[in-house]
């Protein structure tokens, strides 16, 4: 296997070079959102410099060129999680619009007094509530598959769980709070054996690992575009064509529309049915740009380099007397979620960070899982591409420091 | 290393994270009121007995950081004996203290609470050291639901 040239890519990353408290930054808390390389700023510079001008609506160059970039970053996209067609690309602000997106209009449309949405116990907030918040609309019902102590989904329960009532299947594709990676595959076949839709929360599964949506068979895939190296405020929703044609659309406006008149609107065409009002569009091709720069790099690769992060830094706070992983299993994306005896994570957060090193304290937005583990909160260690192990080793000395000042 | 933090995590904090005075349930409270911060997870119960207007004792119950625990703990130790006026203005010299406007703060009043002036540098802590002091001031002002800092 050839070095994967994680100085290269570092060098890409201007803010890595920030002093953080007169130290070097250790950037560790990739999970909650992750740093911009050089490419992505330039590309958003280059839009308002060179080609910004709203898009879809007018005849000028400058809005043709706009059209023409964002929807390049569409065709990216498409190529990127390898969709049928751009189509299936809806832009959203970020995953957790997406899933409102679906709960509103799929979920409207389909969920009806008595049906069950299947979830699990290892859910972002943004994958529980929208969820209950269609369920006190519509008396439907939220199940929960449950997980076990190594924080990994029991298939077997999850198995029992799926009825004829079941109407929707969404789950996590990569856990945040744990690190833990689902078995989508099996999660899906079980859903289609019922022809159950399954949805897909992908937020932290796609900047680690090449996604496939035909190959998953999955219904719905979301993500957000921040953790993707890309800006914050765009983010991802993929659908099956014939879903996202059967599904009413969301908010109304311009757009998403194709005539009006006071009697009465016709929709758009996908994906711009889903839509509505000027979009994110220099986001948007910073979205297309981040893609540009991964595809370089190599998903493969870069999952293949993070395993490494992760099994190193894994296998060194082990050693670590008084700490305990949150999710210590086998199929893993590259998260360390801890907790160490007697010291609370947010102290663990604070100390941490005036040595430089930024990790996340806390829930996670995933507070029943905290209830599962039956902790307050964790500190939550999650790693980049262009993280390295000399940092891992600033990260574990830096534990061992702490603990020994706790006493 | 931790240099930056003396500040911050003064030894008088380490202790009472260590050793907490006041920790235990109060069978006989007159007050007993729950603070909540959901961002950290920290959860305390605090207990008051009461004679007229005086605070006679004050113990608490809870899990949190270092800077909440040392901040409740202390804060049990020196409104025994106040009455709820005096009580209620500690809490806003508290305030002051950690929310940056020293010029307000009776040194002598606020005693031993000075070691945790140096949340003021940390924003994302401040939340840690205040919640114990909202919590009295709900219990002071006999609101039973739980109370929380968000
Ligand atoms: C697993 C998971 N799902 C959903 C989200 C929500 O993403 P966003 O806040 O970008 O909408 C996150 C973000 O933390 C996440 O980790």
């Amino acid at each position: 296997m050839t070095i994967f040239p994680v100085e290269k890519i570092r060098a890409d990353f201007p803010i890595l070079k920030e002093k953080i408290r007169n130290k070097s930054l250790v950037y560790l808390d990739n999970a909650a959102s992750c740093q911009k390389p050089q490419q992505v700023i330039d590309s958003i510079v280059h839009c308002y410099s060179h080609e910004y001008a709203n898009v879809h609506r007018g005849v000028h160059t400058l809005s043709v060129r706009a059209t023409d970039r964002y929807e390049g970053a569409r065709e990216k996209v498409k190529d990127f999680i390898n969709a049928q067609s751009t189509k299936e690309i809806i832009f959203v602000r970020g995953a957790t619009e997406a899933i409102n997106l679906i709960a509103q209009t799929f979920g409207k449309a389909n969920i009806k007094a008595g049906d069950e949405i299947l979830i699990t116990a290892m859910e972002h907030h943004s994958n529980i509530v929208p969820w209950q918040m269609l369920c006190k609309e519509t008396g439907a019902v939220l199940k929960v598959a449950p997980i076990d102590l190594q924080g990994e989904l029991i298939f077997s329960e999850f198995e029992k769980l799926i009825s004829d009532k079941t109407k929707l299947v969404s789950v996590v594709h990569m856990s945040n709070a744990l690190g833990t990676i689902n078995p989508v595959k099996k999660i899906i076949a079980a859903a289609k054996e019922k022809n159950i839709p399954v949805l897909l929360d992908g937020a932290q599964a796609i900047p680690h690992m090449s996604v496939d949506v035909q190959a998953l068979d999955c219904d719905f895939y979301v993500f957000s575009g921040h953790k993707l190296y890309a800006p914050s405020g765009i983010g991802v929703l993929y659908g099956k064509q014939a879903l996202l044609e059967a599904m009413p659309p969301y908010q109304g406006g311009g757009d998403m529309i194709r005539k009006v008149t006071f009697a009465e609107t016709e929709y758009n065409t996908l994906p711009y049915k889903f839509e509505a009002g000027t979009p994110n569009i220099a986001d948007v091709i910073g979205m297309g740009a981040a893609i540009d720069y991964l595809n370089e790099i190599g998903m493969d690769n870069i999952a293949a380099y993070e395993a490494e992060l992760l099994d190193y830094a894994t296998e060194k706070a082990r050693q670590i007397k008084g700490l305990r992983i949150i999710g210590d299993n086998n199929n893993k994306g590259a998260i360390l979620s801890f907790v160490l005896d007697k010291i609370h994570p947010h102290d663990i957060g604070t100390m941490l960070d005036s040595l430089g090193i930024a990790v996340r304290a806390g829930h996670h937005c995933a507070m029943p899982v905290m209830d599962f583990f039956a902790v307050p909160a964790t500190a939550r260690a999650s790693f980049a591409m262009y993280n390295t192990k000399e940092e891992i080793d600033v990260l574990i000395a830096g534990i061992e420091d702490l603990i020994k000042i706790f006493g | 290393m931790f240099d930056d933090l003396r500040d911050l995590y003064q030894e008088v904090i380490f202790d009472h994270n260590r050793n907490p005075r006041n920790f235990r349930v109060m069978e006989d409270a007159d007050r007993k009121v729950e603070g909540f911060n959901p961002l950290c997870g920290d959860r305390l119960t605090l207990f008051l007995k009461m004679d007229g207007d005086k605070i006679i004792d004050a113990s608490f119950q809870g899990s949190g950081c270092a800077i909440s625990t040392a901040s409740v703990s202390l804060m049990t130790e020196i409104v025994k004996g106040k009455t709820e006026a005096e009580a209620e203005d500690l809490f806003r010299q508290f305030h002051e203290m950690t929310t940056g406007k020293e010029d307000k703060i009776d040194l002598e009043a606020i005693g031993k609470l000075a070691v945790l002036a140096g949340v003021r540098e940390y924003p994302a802590r401040v939340k840690c050291a205040t919640l114990a002091w909202h919590t009295l001031d709900a219990a002071l002002k006999n609101e039973q639901e739980a109370i929380s800092t968000e």
